[in-house]
């Protein structure tokens, strides 16, 4: 079993979560000594049953809630607070979660609004993001007139538009039709690789994590901890042939062994 | 490398549907001109009294000859409403917004607002035209016509404030965007289809205050449309009354009709209620 030592410690990573636990005020145990660490410019995925707190971890990593126990702290931040200050962060949800009135560009456009930046000053760094996702033309369009494949990659376009250093994503395909994740899957590949960040991905699917990632956090439920990791050792860049290969197999065999670990618990 | 667009250009409307609707937009107009031509008939005919029904064609004279007198009450009648209903737009946005900021405050005024829409403005009117003075009944018919108008906006403004979708609203926080840029770049844009919604409702209601406050308050000083269509029937003087209603129900059409088209232009390209059917 290629199981590895749980958070060996680093001095270079992005973040460290170190025993954080999260109570929630009806007593439920969301997470118990969750230990893990993310390399700079690494493709973490975090795959468990539903309810394990994978999302939590996200919201967690995000500032968008609180914890009980525990720390998280970012060696490589400069900020004074002793946190990642709070743009160097893009989250993608499983929902797009555009704003229906606004445009592509607009909707953009806001990370960068709320930071009190003009559009003119916005311009070039929207056009590149949106040519990043495939979206060039695409400006000027209300999200309800795009089909959602094409408003999840507005909602990556959002989330990489403030140039972030950790990108969390949060079963952003889950809600898709096969052949939109699969292509998709490919784009963030590339984009993962052109705009030289971290990602953090949540996910419940075994393929979708072996496909993507460098390392795979299973994760086990009630409560929620990380139960192994695993490595796909595999070079990018990936494409669709390596869905077929042994290799593929064999890791997604691997995984799935740990996952069923993981449920059985 | 875009998945394929939704809305493909579709063939431009077949000349057939083209005909279907233009006939559409005109059959309201042909009906009202059947009724109208049989109204007269009818009237002529049976030579109904001009007491009981006067024919259209009286009532358009009795328009033109009093024309003066008419649109003067109109003007009167116009002035009430478009204040109280702008007066409504503005104190239900400020106070639903306010209203929302706090959970505490929405708990504690709500009820007081509850309460001011369940009771009867006609039972408040006589006390407010004695605070106000028979001097200044106009200020006494705008402040009743704002009371009718006041409630929708307020409401609605409230319920579009909390009805921003919450997904958006952690994209909000993870940017740590202060209170006045959610309020300003998600609740309003959020709240924007019920308040025009509320606007609409308002539009209608702030007429019909206006002619209640008319009715109650209404003077030789004051003389709006409705307080003419009162004097009018005192004096049995049915033309009269059937002229100033035409012109009321033409101002309540038009009211409603700017409010509509506002609320079609502002949601056209991106809300529900407004886009046109597809596919």
């Amino acid at each position: 079993m290629p199981e590895l030592a749980l958070c060996p410690p680093s001095v270079g990573s992005l973040v460290r979560l170190h025993e954080i636990d999260k109570t929630y005020a009806n007593g439920t145990v969301a997470l118990r000594r969750f230990n893990l660490e993310v390399q700079p410019n690494e493709f973490v995925s975090l795959l468990g049953p539903s309810g394990c707190g994978k999302s939590t971890v996200l919201r967690l990593v995000a500032g968008l809630g609180d914890y009980t126990q525990g720390t998280i702290d970012w060696p490589m931040a400069k900020s004074e607070r002793g946190g990642l200050v709070q743009r160097e962060v893009g989250f993608v949800f499983q929902e797009p979660n555009l704003m229906p009135w606004a445009t592509v560009f607009d909707n953009v456009f806001l990370p960068l609004r709320l930071q009190d930046k003009s559009k003119a000053e916005a311009k070039d760094r929207i056009d590149e993001v949106l040519a990043l996702v495939g979206l060039s033309g695409f400006a000027q369009a209300y999200p309800r007139e795009l089909s959602g494949g094409m408003k999840m990659r507005v909602s990556i376009a959002r989330a990489l538009v403030t140039r972030p250093k950790l990108l969390l994503m949060d079963e952003p395909f889950a809600a898709l039709d096969e052949i939109t994740r699969n292509r998709l899957s490919n784009d963030l590949l590339s984009i993962w690789a052109q705009a030289q960040c971290t990602v953090m991905f949540v996910t419940h699917s075994v393929y979708e994590s072996v496909y993507l990632s460098q390392r795979i956090a299973v994760m086990a439920a009630r409560p929620g901890r990380i139960i192994g990791e695993l490595r796909i050792d595999t070079p990018y860049p990936r494409d669709k042939q390596f869905r077929v290969t042994l290799d593929y197999a064999n890791h997604c065999r691997e995984v799935s062994a740990l996952l069923d670990r993981a449920m059985a618990l | 490398m875009a998945d394929a667009w939704t809305t493909e250009n579709q063939p431009s409307a077949q000349p057939t549907a083209d005909r279907v609707a233009l006939l559409g937009r005109f059959l309201p107009l042909v009906a009202g001109a059947g009724v109208l031509i049989a109204w007269e008939g009818i009237v002529r005919y049976f030579q109904v009294s001009k007491f009981i029904l006067p024919p259209p064609s009286l009532v358009l004279t009795t328009l033109v000859e009093q024309r003066a007198d008419l649109f003067g009450a109109l003007l009167v009648t116009a002035f009430v409403t478009l204040s109280a209903f702008f007066l409504a737009i503005a104190s239900g946005i400020v106070l639903g917004v306010l209203l929302t900021q706090n959970r505490t405050i929405e708990r504690t005024f709500w009820p007081y607002a509850v309460t001011m829409q369940v009771t009867p403005m006609i039972a408040i009117a006589p006390l407010i035209v004695i605070w106000v003075g028979l001097d200044r009944v106009w200020l006494a018919m705008l402040i009743m016509a704002w009371m009718v108008a006041f409630f929708p906006m307020l409401s609605n403004t409230a319920i579009g404030m909390k009805s921003a979708d919450h997904g958006l609203r952690n994209v909000f926080a993870l940017y740590g965007a202060s209170r006045w840029k959610r309020l300003r770049w998600l609740q309003l844009p959020a709240a924007l289809p019920f308040i025009l919604s509320g606007a609409r409702i308002s539009a209608g209601l702030s007429v019909i205050g206006s002619v209640v406050a008319e009715f109650m308050a209404g003077s030789g000083s004051a003389r709006g449309l409705a307080y003419t269509i009162v004097e009018s029937g005192s004096m049995l003087n049915i033309p009269r009354m059937f002229a100033a209603l035409v012109l009321l129900a033409a101002f309540g059409l038009s009211i409603w009709y700017v409010t509509a088209s506002l609320q079609r232009r502002l949601l056209r390209r991106w809300h529900e209620s407004e886009i046109a059917q597809e596919n």
